[in-house]
């Protein structure tokens, strides 16, 4: 565990911390790398097609939406946040938490709730004609959701906990002392926030508008449902409908650019955050009590978006699904499924965890250009969609299966499975490779906040490096640490793309996804899609449409019943 | 100064921060049981030293040794958690997430349970924290939390005890004897200790050697009083007290000033001459002079002088008292003995002057 320098300073030893860092960004860079390589196949005429007809409106289309969701997730994300940090009033500690809960449920199924509910025939339309007195919805109906402004209003009120968390961590451990002095200084009360709590938390608020803006990108199912043809989408249905592998990884290779450029912006906020905090001395603002109307006004507003981003939707489908239980009850294949999600969510998350402190813990050790490009390449995954990190995994994977395969095969000569995809050892890699980035970055920012003293007192103290991590690093990072793996346990949980495509044969998963009718052609995708990988030949690429067919064409007609969190496969 | 037993040698000591030179070629060697003050102004590399002999900063060059061991030198080097060494930081680092006795027994983890709570006890009794043992860092003053750490530095029975300003984060009053009450402890223990301080009466109060730094070169190293009475450079002369400085000629044996003519063998160039305020007397008889104003300071009377030949006006300090009012007239002399004489303008080029060789003309 010892990093030697030279008589020059140059690194001649990698210390052990070092080394399994680097190991690590190498991992969650082979599915690029293999994305990269497949893109580079030559695809015929494919690409000028798709350079010609389909990238010009769908990049436009996903700018559209990145920039309107991503100023509704500001807007809502911080005002949220600093009702609830600067102002007391009843209620407020249930609205601290429960403005977190959009971040519980998927995007597509709040996509697809809302389309139930808003849907001409739906109960809030049905509710509003009644009032209005008409009886039909020819008559009057509201405007359709399905279009970009419904897909920016859904996103940004589904998306806005990422800006919540991070402006609100800063708001609360913002010293008050800043604000006194703001205040001293001749900054009355009301003009505190522009003016001092807003310039200091804006690096936090522009790294939580990135991750929402990455989750916009990541999104397959609500832009499918709200009928949006986003670069996302397009790089899906390339792949599944026109079975061309090669051109999704081309198109999401131009779609890295863009993720380019929000990865940049973030990191250029957080450029100047590694500060330590004076942790002792720093004081919480105080709240300013509110009552009567006021109150009543603040506790409303703070809720507004928690109806929206997640009461509504959620009461919509638990009632829906407390119907199908009724009429059909709970099936064992949907109580394994669960398990079963939980299960590889849980060792996903571990492994997330410890992965992430190893690679941001290395830099702490030591801070210079090759430790910052581990970080960096570490988190690169999380800019990566789903659907087009699991391709980048699945042709490694597959092929280092049946090298594995053959290899027992030759040795023992009996037949083997396939190792890796088939004990979801794949899967939990997809996981870890898309969603180190949370584990990377929440680790990098809870111990940001330890001074370096506290290292240089410990290692005096006669710890090593890895006692020191033991005992004054942990303890003093827990939360952040906990908050890190409870968001990747959720991110894990929710996960739709790579999780279709490389979870293990016969092993059900209760990701919450559309409904009954779609699961048995979605399950028969995920096979369809393995298989259609392995054998280019077999038909996995029609059943693989199947999939996309559904998506699209099943969602926006009439009212329906939903299947709600008890979506998956049904047992047949 | 030849210590029989030298607890610590650097040897060319030299560190490299992009092109600035944090450390230049320094050598330094202190005996058992002595105290080293580093000292000198932001960015002379006192800091970068002390993390150097500490093992949290890697050298380019040179050698470190510890008790006879080299801890930092060509292909070696010691981690920090195997020096055996305390380490007093600034802001003191005391662990937020412990108690009092944690951080006390934070380094202790190789003893046994029980072997580690005598320890404990041990040290909290020499240094009487008992009071405080279950309390945690934020609900310490800043005096307490100075020696909490102190005796978490000194639990392990460290060889050496570095102390990056220890004092700085207290209150002036509280400082004063704080410092007395950790310098006793430090001898008490019988303990080698390295103290980086930016304060120079507090570097010639507690090191039993101080080493002057500038811009990452050592200027110079020796005993308090000996620095401070004989320094060989303007650069130290200037650092440890207020000087005025007298331009000044050679003419033939003769140095030239505005307060006066003295006699000077052997000498030549144009010299740096400086007197401290303490050394301008008014006399019946000398070199004409103004007052311009005239300020107590507490038991010290401060005169500000103007004299014919000198751009700035010439500080006069003392412990009597002038009744003198701006505009007043008297006459000032310096003792020929008190006048310092560095050979050229150079602030680092060392003084070959022999002070006493100098008489009034």
């Amino acid at each position: 565990m010892t990093f030697q320098h030279t008589a020059v300073g140059l690194p001649v030893k990698l210390s052990i911390w070092a080394a399994v860092a680097i190991a690590v960004a190498a991992l969650a860079l082979i599915p690029i790398v293999s994305l990269a390589a497949t893109a580079f196949v030559d695809t015929g005429g494919l690409w000028g097609h798709v350079v010609q007809f389909v990238l010009p409106q769908a990049t436009w289309n996903t700018l559209q939406l990145l920039a309107g969701a991503g100023l509704i997730a500001t807007v809502v994300g911080t005002g949220a946040a600093w009702i609830v940090s600067a102002y007391d009033f009843r209620g407020r500690g249930v609205l601290e938490w429960a403005l977190l809960l959009p971040l519980a449920v998927p995007t597509y199924i709040m996509a697809y709730a809302y389309l139930d509910i808003l849907n001409p025939l739906g109960p809030v339309q049905g509710v509003l004609r009644w009032m209005l007195g008409y009886s039909s919805p020819r008559q009057f109906r509201l405007p359709d959701l399905r279009a970009m402004w419904g897909a920016i209003l859904l996103f940004g009120f589904v998306l806005y906990p990422y800006v919540y968390l991070t402006a609100r961590a800063m708001f609360l451990t913002q010293a008050a002392n800043v604000v006194e002095v703001a205040r001293t200084l001749g900054v009355p009360k009301s003009k505190i926030l522009w003016r001092v709590a807003l310039p200091l938390a804006r690096p936090a608020i522009v790294v939580g508008v990135a991750l929402a803006l990455m989750e916009i990108l990541n999104d397959v199912g609500a832009s499918q449902f709200l009928g949006v043809r986003t670069l996302t989408a397009t790089v899906y249905t390339t792949w599944i409908v026109r079975t061309d592998l090669p051109g999704a990884a081309q198109i999401a290779i131009s779609m890295l650019v863009i993720v380019l450029a929000v990865l940049t912006l973030e990191r250029w906020a957080r450029r100047n955050q590694r500060f330590a905090s004076a942790a002792q001395s720093s004081r919480q603002l105080q709240r300013q009590v509110l009552s009567g109307p006021k109150a009543w006004l603040a506790f409303a507003a703070g809720a507004a978006p928690v109806m929206i981003g997640f009461a509504g939707p959620a009461i919509y489908l638990v009632v829906a699904a407390i119907r199908r239980i009724e009429f059909a009850g709970i099936s064992p294949a949907l109580v394994r499924a669960t398990l079963n999600t939980v299960t590889v969510s849980a060792i996903a998350t571990v492994t997330i965890l410890t992965l992430g402190f190893v690679v941001a813990y290395a830099a702490r050790l030591q801070t210079n250009t090759w430790s910052a490009f581990t970080m960096r390449a570490a988190s690169i995954g999380y800019a990566v969609p789903g659907t087009v990190l699991a391709i980048g995994i699945l042709v490694p994977v597959a092929a280092l299966d049946r090298t594995i395969g053959g290899l027992w095969h030759a040795w023992t000569g009996w037949p083997s499975g396939l190792l890796l995809i088939g004990t979801g050892t794949a899967l939990v890699y997809a996981y870890a490779a898309r969603f180190l980035a949370i584990s990377v970055g929440g680790v990098e920012a809870g111990l940001s906040r330890i001074p370096p003293a506290y290292d240089h007192a410990s290692r005096t103290l006669g710890q090593s490096a890895m006692g020191t991590l033991l005992r004054v690093h942990l303890p003093l990072s827990k939360s952040s640490l906990i908050a890190a793996g409870l968001l990747v346990f959720v991110d894990c949980m929710k996960e739709l793309p790579a999780t279709l495509l490389l979870r293990p044969l016969n092993f059900e998963l209760g990701h919450p996804l559309i409904r009954r009718g779609g699961a048995r052609d979605l399950r028969r995708c995920g096979a369809g899609g393995l298989d259609h990988h392995r054998h280019r030949d077999c038909p996995g690429g029609s059943s693989g449409s199947n999939l996309a067919a559904t998506l699209m064409a099943e969602a926006p007609k009439g009212p329906r019943r939903v299947v709600a969190i008890a979506a998956l496969p049904s047992g047949d | 100064m030849t210590p029989t037993n030298s607890m610590l040698v650097l040897s060319a000591i030299t560190r490299h921060f992009g092109q600035v030179a944090a450390l230049q070629s320094i050598s330094l060697e202190v005996g058992s049981g002595q105290i080293l003050c580093l000292v000198g102004h932001s960015g002379c590399g006192k800091s970068t030293l002390l993390r150097a002999i500490a093992g949290i900063e890697a050298l380019d060059a040179g050698s470190i040794v510890i008790d006879g061991k080299v801890v930092s030198g060509p292909g070696v080097f010691v981690e920090p958690e195997h020096r055996r060494i305390g380490f007093m930081f600034q802001d003191y680092a005391l662990f937020p997430h412990l108690s009092v006795r944690d951080n006390i027994g934070f380094g202790l983890g190789r003893l046994s349970r029980g072997e580690r709570q005598s320890r404990i006890d041990e040290i909290v009794e020499r240094i009487g924290l008992h009071p405080l043992i279950d309390r945690f860092p934020h609900m310490l003053s800043g005096g307490e939390q100075q020696r909490v750490a102190l005796a978490r530095a000194l639990a392990p029975q460290p060889r050496l005890l570095l102390m990056d300003e220890p004092f700085s984060n207290l209150d002036r009053v509280l400082r004063d004897k704080v410092r007395l009450e950790t310098l006793s402890i430090i001898k008490q223990f019988g303990i080698t200790a390295v103290v980086v301080t930016h304060d120079p009466e507090e570097a010639l109060a507690i090191g039993d050697l101080v080493a002057l730094m500038q811009k990452g070169r050592l200027v110079e190293a020796g005993s308090g009083s000996r620095i401070y009475d004989a320094p060989w450079t303007a650069y130290a002369a200037r650092f440890f007290s207020r000087m005025n400085t007298i331009p000044a000629r050679f003419n033939e044996n003769v140095l030239e000033t505005p307060l006066g003519r003295f006699e000077a063998h052997g000498m030549e160039g144009d010299p740096t001459v400086l007197v401290r305020p303490q050394s301008v007397k008014i006399s019946a008889e000398g070199v004409p002079a103004i007052i311009l104003d005239r300020m107590i300071l507490g038991e010290i009377e401060e005169l500000l002088l103007e004299i014919g030949g000198l751009d700035e006006p010439l500080i006069m300090r003392g412990t009597g008292r002038h009744e003198l009012r701006p505009g007043d007239r008297v006459c000032v002399s310096v003792n020929p003995r008190d006048i310092m004489i560095f050979p050229e303008n150079d602030d680092q080029s060392r003084s070959g002057s022999n002070i006493n060789s100098l008489k009034p003309l």
